[in-house]
């Protein structure tokens, strides 16, 4: 009986108390029946129930008829043996569907070795499972706690371990050379802090690196991949051209300046758009450029409708309109895009005529 | 007695219904009989090129000139065809969006209204009238490209709306693009010249012919080969894949989570 030898007592001491009154006050000095317990503010539960004791064990059906225990045997050492052909399954799949050149190499030989791998992984687990559940004993039973702790002589020992290993190093004793110690220690993990903030971009402001894109006054727009100019003659309406500066392609952080400098060149009928002041010289006879980095969280939004000139991000569906200036229409966007003012040089091809007025992409702290 | 017999009645109580039905049948069989003379006239369409154009005059005042106008200038229901060429005209009467069904956010592809010889006609007349994107030739369609470059031309100017594996995705306000999945190399590349609807167009200067091409190539690559990663599930991205896990990964993991804790009888 694993419940505490007491409670017995307990359970006899309230009983005895026929005063209905004191039942509730639980605190109540221990003058009846705790002898060996000390008389302190021990809570005294008044509605303690008896210890029911494990309820008795349930008979499974393999234990009770011999004939289900040995098909139980068999369901189990069957599973383990798939395992088995499942483990052989793979080592003969891995060479048999070796990977080629030929893509579909690699789903014949994910799919039959993933399976005969499942396989022995599945017939392991499964037989498992399975032995446990019906032939392994399910008896439950009791295991009482031992107590932690050791007791006072291999204490003590361990004290006299600890003390005589301080005699023998002078750790205690020779403080110089423990207080060097401990300094070493501590100025060790200096250099990892440096080798760390190595790994940040090295630059004092990354907060001007966002302000600014690879345009210059007179950038060629060119094609993306290709790097091709494109002349205004080539664009015609209802097209969409998605651009990338004259020269991205040369430079070493390609990417990253692609990341920035990504424009999607549109060309709508002229008398649609609507103009704010100081921006009537951007568009060249419809031919609209705007930033494709969402100001929402920087997806590329280039999903333009031509007829009804909606602007579409596919992440988050922020619809900006073409015709407006790229105004928010729809979605979680706050800002329009960033117009990338265009004109024309002595050769037709279209030309930025300086980088966008205002950081492109989504909000950053220090953006004004 | 509240009801009264059947006898006093003049007219038996379903008459109505029945007389409904039988008007109806005679306006939508003499609809169905009168378009279908005025469609079959034009079985006998010639080969020549004068004849085939007078052959899609007369279709096109009979079935397109409402909503798009006498001479092409386009109506309040319909837009100018004046330049969009016998490559336009081909793609939407060829894959069924034209004529139009219903009013709505796009045209639906459905089977088309028209035969080859009908379609040629009405394309013949259309570009005769104004300057446009002709029809591609058979040897800018034969699927034998880079695909490659097309593959990376696709995901630059097309995945974003048509998904990187074609499988189409949804615009604004109940449009979408359509899944390419099986589309005729002749239609895609015809949608790229022509821009049908929403989608932009992608002119010689922007995608030169060669650059179609691999574009068609690339997509026809995707058709004729299994993905190598297995299931597919629509290439439609996380939202099947993750439905998918949903209810049979984590339908499993519930399932043999049962099965574990259940007592064997």
């Amino acid at each position: 009986m694993a419940h505490d030898a007491s409670s017995g007592k307990d359970t006899a001491a309230t009983s005895s108390g026929l005063d209905v009154g004191s039942v509730g006050t639980a605190i109540e000095p221990s003058t009846v029946g705790h002898a060996e317990a000390d008389g302190g503010l021990a809570v005294i539960t008044t509605d303690t129930f008896t210890n029911p004791g494990l309820p008795p064990t349930r008979m499974r059906a393999t234990d009770l008829d011999p004939k289900k225990a040995r098909n139980a045997q068999r369901a189990v050492y069957t599973l383990f043996y798939l395992s088995i052909a499942g483990s052989i399954f793979a080592l003969a799949a891995y060479m048999a569907f070796p990977i080629s050149d030929d893509l579909n190499s690699i789903r014949l030989n994910t799919v039959f070795l993933g399976l005969g791998i499942t396989l022995a992984l599945m017939g392991i687990g499964l037989g498992a499972v399975h032995w446990a559940k019906t032939l392994m004993s399910d008896e439950e039973g009791e295991d009482i706690r031992h107590p932690v702790r050791s007791n006072d002589a291999t204490r003590t020992a361990a004290v006299q371990i600890f003390d005589e290993a301080n005699k023998e190093s002078g750790f205690g004793r020779r403080t110089l050379i423990r207080n060097s110690l401990i300094g070493a220690l501590v100025a060790f993990p200096l250099p990892a802090v440096i080798l760390f903030r190595g790994l940040a971009p090295e630059y004092n402001n990354p907060a001007a690196l966002l302000e600014t894109t690879m345009w210059k006054t007179g950038t060629r727009l060119t094609l993306d991949p290709s790097g091709l100019p494109v002349k205004a003659s080539d664009v015609t309406i209802g097209s969409a051209f998605h651009i990338i500066p004259e020269g991205l392609n040369d430079v070493p952080d390609r990417l990253e300046q692609k990341a920035k400098a990504a424009v999607l060149l549109m060309r709508v009928n002229v008398a649609d758009l609507t103009i704010s002041p100081g921006r009537e010289t951007w568009n060249y006879d419809g031919i609209v450029a705007y930033s494709k980095i969402c100001t929402h969280v920087g997806c590329p939004v280039a999903l333009f409708e031509q007829q009804t000139h909606h602007l579409l991000c596919p992440c988050h569906q922020s619809t900006f309109d073409v015709n407006n200036e790229c105004a928010v229409i729809f979605g979680p966007a706050k800002r329009p895009l960033p117009q990338l003012p265009i004109t024309v040089d002595g050769e037709g091809y279209l030309i930025a005529q300086s980088d966008f007025t205002q950081p492109v992409g989504p909000s950053f702290w220090e953006r004004s | 007695m509240a009801r009264k017999p059947a006898k006093a009645n003049r007219r038996h109580p379903l008459a109505t219904v029945v007389l409904i039905a039988i008007g109806l049948a005679f306006t939508g069989g003499g609809y169905a009989l009168f378009t279908s003379t005025a469609t079959a006239q034009t079985d006998t369409a010639s080969s020549t090129s004068q004849s085939s154009v007078d052959e899609g005059k007369k279709l096109f005042a009979a079935n397109c000139q409402t909503c798009h106008g006498m001479a092409l200038e386009g109506t309040p229901a319909g837009p100018s065809l004046l330049g969009v060429g016998a490559a336009s005209v081909d793609f939407q009467v060829g894959t069924g969006r034209m004529p139009l069904a219903t009013d709505g956010p796009q045209a639906m592809q459905k089977p088309p209204q028209f035969t080859e010889e009908q379609t040629q006609a009405l394309a013949d007349y259309v570009a005769s009238l104004s300057p446009g994107p002709a029809i591609p030739t058979a040897d800018q369609l034969t699927a034998n490209g880079n695909a490659t470059n097309g593959g990376e031309l696709f995901r630059i100017n097309c995945a974003m709306c048509h998904n990187v594996a074609g499988a189409g995705g949804a615009l604004t306000e109940g449009k979408f693009a359509p899944d390419l999945t099986g589309v005729d190399s002749k239609y895609i590349y015809e949608a790229m010249l022509t821009g049908p609807q929403n989608m932009p167009v992608f002119n010689d200067h922007n995608i030169t012919p060669e650059d179609k091409r691999d574009i068609i190539t690339y997509l026809k690559y995707l058709q004729n080969n299994p993905s190598p990663g297995g299931f597919e599930l629509g290439n439609l991205g996380p939202v099947a894949e993750g439905l998918f896990i949903w209810i049979f990964g984590i339908g499993a993991v519930v399932a043999l989570t049962v099965w574990l804790t259940a007592k064997s009888n």
